[in-house]
């Protein structure tokens, strides 16, 4: 029982993360329709970011944010430079163009910082607290669960309080409407990868020290089992991408306590497949008729 | 060329085998192997390109299925040399193996992704790719984990000479089984099946109401896909004499889906291209740096990933600017050559 309590508690924070990473992906699918490859490789570049300034200026912190605030321009990069040139007629085009990205940016990454395992420091200690004899959760899991919350609560504040959350939806829902009526739909699609990205180098940021290390692949299978959370939730929905998460984040800390960690990968692969093939929707779909 | 399809592509067929043989004579040991290592990844490259170019699926998963078809490969010679079975029928029964359980794989994930579209078939394949190397670490008992696995292979026959290279022998055994994949995947792509790939890619509705069942023919083109690829994977295996996750990791098939975008997707002859390019461009690219003297660190950093990098820009640079890759523009070129100006085109204000 306590071990089960334990395992609930690991997943849930390392759910949260998925949770961020997945909404990182809905973001970007409800503004530009496109489901950003590129985003796991994005979020590896931007701990090296924190990786570099953290060792320059010997605090955690200024590279925690130097990472957020390359997160937000890398993101605004890509759109600019890269997305907003590609022929999306064709679905394949942004999928295509988002892997050339990756395979940009972990050469890169592997050319200035070598392709080994670097160790990544945690700001908060990782072991867990124990409460009533049972080990709970640790002063970094907390820390994760309560910038994740911040995120989320702050992504939700902006898209239903403020004018720019209001535009965003407006320029995401019906671009041409939305032009005519004077929103700057291109800054609101530039706006929305940056966010998305930002908050992409967050998730990044978080699960990095919790895994081996700083790698150009650390986020690989972070991206598959995000990706897996966002398909969990819907593609379109933010708090699907949220539920998702924390439930594929549950699913791995339950397999890999019970049935050990080396099969974990296999289970996020299972666990995608049967979401695919039983409700491809996700579990938070409506009833659509398919399009033609 | 004119005459029915299969005596044209044994005619190019005979013809290749004609310049190949001479040719693996005419090439210094480590050429004849590049050459070979083409013919490796050409299998795969022209089994994806009828999968994403002929029928419109996107898969991030050919490495796997690489993956699948070395091991397979490895395990079948390691079972054969530990038996003390020695004998020409060796190998092809290994490669045999491996198309069974590239197949199986791939009617596996076909089925799937028959029921997927756009960016949820790129996420499954993605995920394939991702997961399958790292089970290689799962059972480690019998994949070697890390390390991965060695793959005896025969030397060449005694009769072909003491002095015969053993590259050139690999040469042979690549275009021994590279040729009969490219006969096979020229003859499908200009069949009925061919045809029904295309018509499910063009409009799934339009080839529904001919009468095509569009899963059965998504899921054929799937298979058919995997089973060039582990015959590619079974290539590299022999190639290497080893297998290893490493060598199978997302990075190749990335740069397999690299090779066939950049080759051009819509025809086959685009894989041939693509195949090159994943050669010839990390030999570029190395010569290059080796004018530069760099430190020792940082040229050792560059070696491996270099070159992804290029593929990285290429790939992005191409769908941006040349959607028909190298072949497309080819095309492109050749017809503009060939044709007159023609009055009915020109623009009038």
């Amino acid at each position: 029982m306590d071990r089960f309590v334990f395992l609930t508690l690991d997943g849930l924070s390392r759910g949260a993360v998925y949770a961020a990473f997945a909404l990182a992906l809905v973001l970007i699918w409800r503004a530009a329709r496109i489901v950003n490859f590129a985003q796991g490789a994005m979020a590896v570049a931007t701990a090296y970011v924190a990786h570099s300034v953290a060792a320059a200026t010997g605090s955690y912190w200024w590279g925690f944010l130097a990472a957020l605030v390359a997160g937000l321009l890398l993101g605004a990069l890509v759109d600019v430079a890269v997305m907003r040139l590609v022929d999306s007629t064709s679905p394949l085009n942004p999928v295509i163009v988002a892997l050339g990205l990756v395979l940009l940016i972990q050469a890169v990454l592997g050319m200035v910082y070598g392709n080994e395992y670097r160790p990544a420091e945690a700001p908060f200690s990782r072991a867990a607290l124990t409460l009533g004899g049972v080990g709970v959760l640790s002063p970094y899991d907390l820390f994760v669960l309560a910038a994740v919350g911040a995120v989320v609560v702050a992504l939700a504040w902006m898209f239903a309080r403020t004018g720019t959350g209001l535009r965003m939806r407006a320029a995401a829902f019906a671009p041409a409407v939305a032009r005519l009526l004077g929103v700057d739909v291109g800054g609101m699609l530039t706006l929305g990868w940056a966010l998305a990205s930002g908050v992409g180098a967050l998730a990044g940021l978080l699960v990095i020290p919790t895994e081996l290390g700083l790698h150009p692949h650390a986020m690989d299978l972070v991206f598959v089992s995000a990706f897996t959370a966002a398909v969990v939730g819907g593609l379109d929905s933010p708090p699907g991408a949220v539920v998702g998460g924390l439930a594929v984040g549950l699913v791995l800390s339950y397999v890999s306590g019970y049935a050990g960690s080396d099969l974990a990968p296999l289970a996020v692969l299972v666990l995608l497949l049967a979401v695919l093939l039983i409700r491809p929707g996700g579990l938070f779909a409506q009833v659509t008729a398919r399009r033609v | 060329m004119k005459g029915p399809t299969l005596a044209r592509h044994l005619g190019a067929g005979a013809v290749a085998v004609a310049l190949l043989v001479p040719v693996s004579f005419a090439l210094e040991p480590f050429r004849a192997f590049q050459l070979a290592t083409v013919a490796a990844y050409l299998c795969a490259t022209a089994g994806l390109t009828v999968l994403t170019g002929l029928n419109g699926q996107l898969s991030l998963g050919h490495g796997a299925l690489m993956a699948v078809g070395a091991y397979t490969v490895a395990l079948s010679q390691t079972a054969f040399a530990d038996a003390g079975v020695t004998g020409g029928w060796v190998l092809p029964v290994s490669f045999g193996a491996a198309v069974g359980a590239t197949v199986a794989v791939g009617a596996l994930v076909g089925v799937a992704a028959a029921r997927l579209r756009g960016p949820y078939l790129a996420g499954v394949t993605l995920a394939v790719a991702v997961v399958v190397p790292a089970l290689t670490v799962t059972f480690d008992g019998v994949l070697g984990g890390e390390q991965g696995l060695s793959v005896p292979v025969d030397p060449p026959p005694a009769g072909l000479g003491a002095s015969f290279p053993y590259e050139r022998w690999q040469l042979w055994i690549a275009g021994a089984a590279t040729l009969p994949v490219l006969l096979l995947l020229g003859n499908l792509v200009r069949s009925r099946y061919g045809r029904t790939f295309r018509a499910v890619r063009d409009d799934e509705v339009a080839a529904r109401l001919a009468g095509i069942d569009v899963a059965r023919t998504q899921v054929l083109a799937f298979v058919v896909s995997a089973a060039g690829a582990g015959v590619g994977g079974g290539l590299l295996a022999v190639l290497a004499q080893s297998v290893s996750p490493g060598a199978f990791s997302l990075t190749l098939s990335l740069s397999l889906v690299m090779a066939v975008v950049v080759g051009g997707l819509g025809r086959l002859a685009g894989a041939g291209w693509g195949a090159v390019l994943l050669v010839a461009l990390p030999d570029l690219t190395h010569s290059v740096t080796g004018l530069v003297s760099f430190p020792p660190a940082l040229a050792q950093r560059m070696a491996g990933n270099l070159p992804l990098a290029v593929f990285g820009v290429t790939l992005v640079v191409v769908v941006v600017a040349a959607p028909g890759g190298i072949q497309g523009l080819l095309s492109r070129s050749g017809r503009a050559l060939r044709s007159r100006p023609d009055p009915s085109t020109t623009h009038h204000p």
